[in-house]
């Protein structure tokens, strides 16, 4: 029996991630999952939040944005249009994207920037919450 | 005549010239290559959409979708994806002609690139909205276009959605071209690539039964704006790449034009420069003479 998922992690502009990990927890659009080897196989909308890979014991952290998965038995595909690793998120950018965005929000937009604008935030508070988790 | 200080002035000038048009072509061309590296680094994401939509194609039977939805053509939104800067020969002429073809009265457009703008604002059309996009477009700048048109589509403003952009076929040949965005008649598979825009992958269903979270058709709809952002954002690049391919090739004969005038220049040079010599000897040789 196959002890380990290869999760894959990919947006329109690379293939951000793809190890061998124990497990996987990301952020479903009904709640938290935690993918373990041999799922069943699954296809789910995915929020922005973030993926938790545990590998060797240690786990890895990403931030990702709206996207999907797609689970086959032992394969854990991601794709969104966001994903950074822990290790390169820039805190302060993401914190001073954060305000940005709640700015303009605050101000009367029409539906379409709103929509926009809810997007980038989104991206900015699964930065925030992967980097600070990470101290 | 001109005298010889004028010619060596002006070869001086266009060798200038010929320095930075190489310099620009050099530029184009490593720019060029990247735009083309970009569009395949989308390739894994296109594959695995395919699969996704191939799976849930199965499942969703008989679904529609109100960006599916066909409805007699009263108005139309075109985009039309052009360069934010010139100097690359007949690229922005050509589509622009493209652009001009359509019905004044029913079109309005959205423009990608100050140059499709700088047009509409000439020709006085209908703008409906404008968008700019980076050397290297970003997947954001192209949700952005994606997300307008769709909700123009949606709120019933206009019953068709064509996007208008430079296809790249080869570094010597771009050309430009209309696809339909909206409604999406098929659901079709994407790909990456700089030809990707043309041509789709085969979508396909591996035979698992999947699971769905939270229904086969919540995830289908939510698919398909995915796979028209991304489909935008693969026409960014293939532009981009044209621009950049085309400006290239200009630059490159501009160089080579450079080169054939120094070329031309030098020779009259030396001409009037021999001639001057021989009218100075003959001179000094005749007044030699009379003297003696």
């Amino acid at each position: 029996m196959a002890t380990t998922l290869k999760l894959e992690i990919v947006t329109p502009e690379a293939k951000t991630y793809s190890e061998d990990v124990e497990m996987v927890t990301l952020p479903g659009a009904e709640g938290e999952m935690g993918i373990y080897p041999n799922h069943v196989p699954l296809m789910a909308q995915v929020v922005p939040g973030e993926v938790i890979a545990r590998k060797g014991g240690q786990d890895h952290f990403l931030a990702i944005g709206e996207g999907f998965v797609e689970i086959t038995g032992n394969r854990v595909a991601i794709l969104t249009d966001m994903a950074i690793k822990a290790e390169n998120i820039d805190e302060v950018k993401a914190e001073e994207a954060r305000k940005r965005a709640e700015a303009r929000l605050a101000e009367k937009l029409d539906d379409t920037e709103t929509a926009l604008v809810a997007a980038s935030l989104a991206h900015s508070l699964a930065q925030l919450k992967v980097k600070r988790r990470n101290r | 005549m001109p005298s010889t200080r004028d010619i060596r002035r002006r070869i001086k000038s266009v060798k200038n010239t010929a320095q930075i048009t190489k310099a620009m072509q050099m530029v184009a061309a490593s720019k060029m290559r990247k735009a083309q590296q970009a569009a395949l680094a989308g390739r894994p994401y296109a594959s695995l959409m395919n699969e996704v939509l191939g799976e849930v194609g199965v499942d969703a039977t008989d679904f529609s979708h109100p960006l599916m939805e066909v409805r007699e053509v009263k108005k139309r939104a075109v985009i039309i994806v052009s360069t934010d800067k010139g100097l690359c020969g007949g690229l922005n002429g050509n589509l622009l002609r493209e652009a001009a073809k359509f019905d004044t009265n029913t079109t309005v457009y959205i423009t990608a690139g100050r140059k499709a703008s700088q047009f509409i604002a000439r020709t006085k059309r209908q703008l409906s909205a404008e968008f700019t996009y980076k050397d290297a477009p970003l997947f954001s700048e192209a949700r952005a276009i994606s997300k307008f048109a769709q909700e123009l589509f949606t709120k019933g403003e206009v019953d068709q959605v064509d996007i208008l952009y430079t296809n790249f076929i080869s570094t010597l040949n771009q050309k430009p071209q209309v696809r339909q965005l909206l409604p999406i008649g098929e659901i079709k598979g994407v790909t990456a690539g700089v030809h990707g825009a043309e041509e789709s992958e085969a979508i396909k269903a591996s035979g698992v039964e999947f699971l769905f979270e939270p229904s086969a058709h919540t995830v289908l709809g939510a698919m398909l704006p995915h796979s028209l952002n991304f489909q935008v954002y693969q026409i960014l690049l293939e532009a981009k790449a044209s621009e950049h391919s085309a400006r290239m090739v200009a630059m490159k004969s501009a160089t080579d034009n450079a080169k054939q005038l120094v070329k031309d220049l030098t020779l009259e040079y030396n001409k009037i420069r021999q001639a001057t010599i021989t009218k100075e000897l003959l001179e000094i040789t005749s007044a030699a003479m009379a003297m003696s």
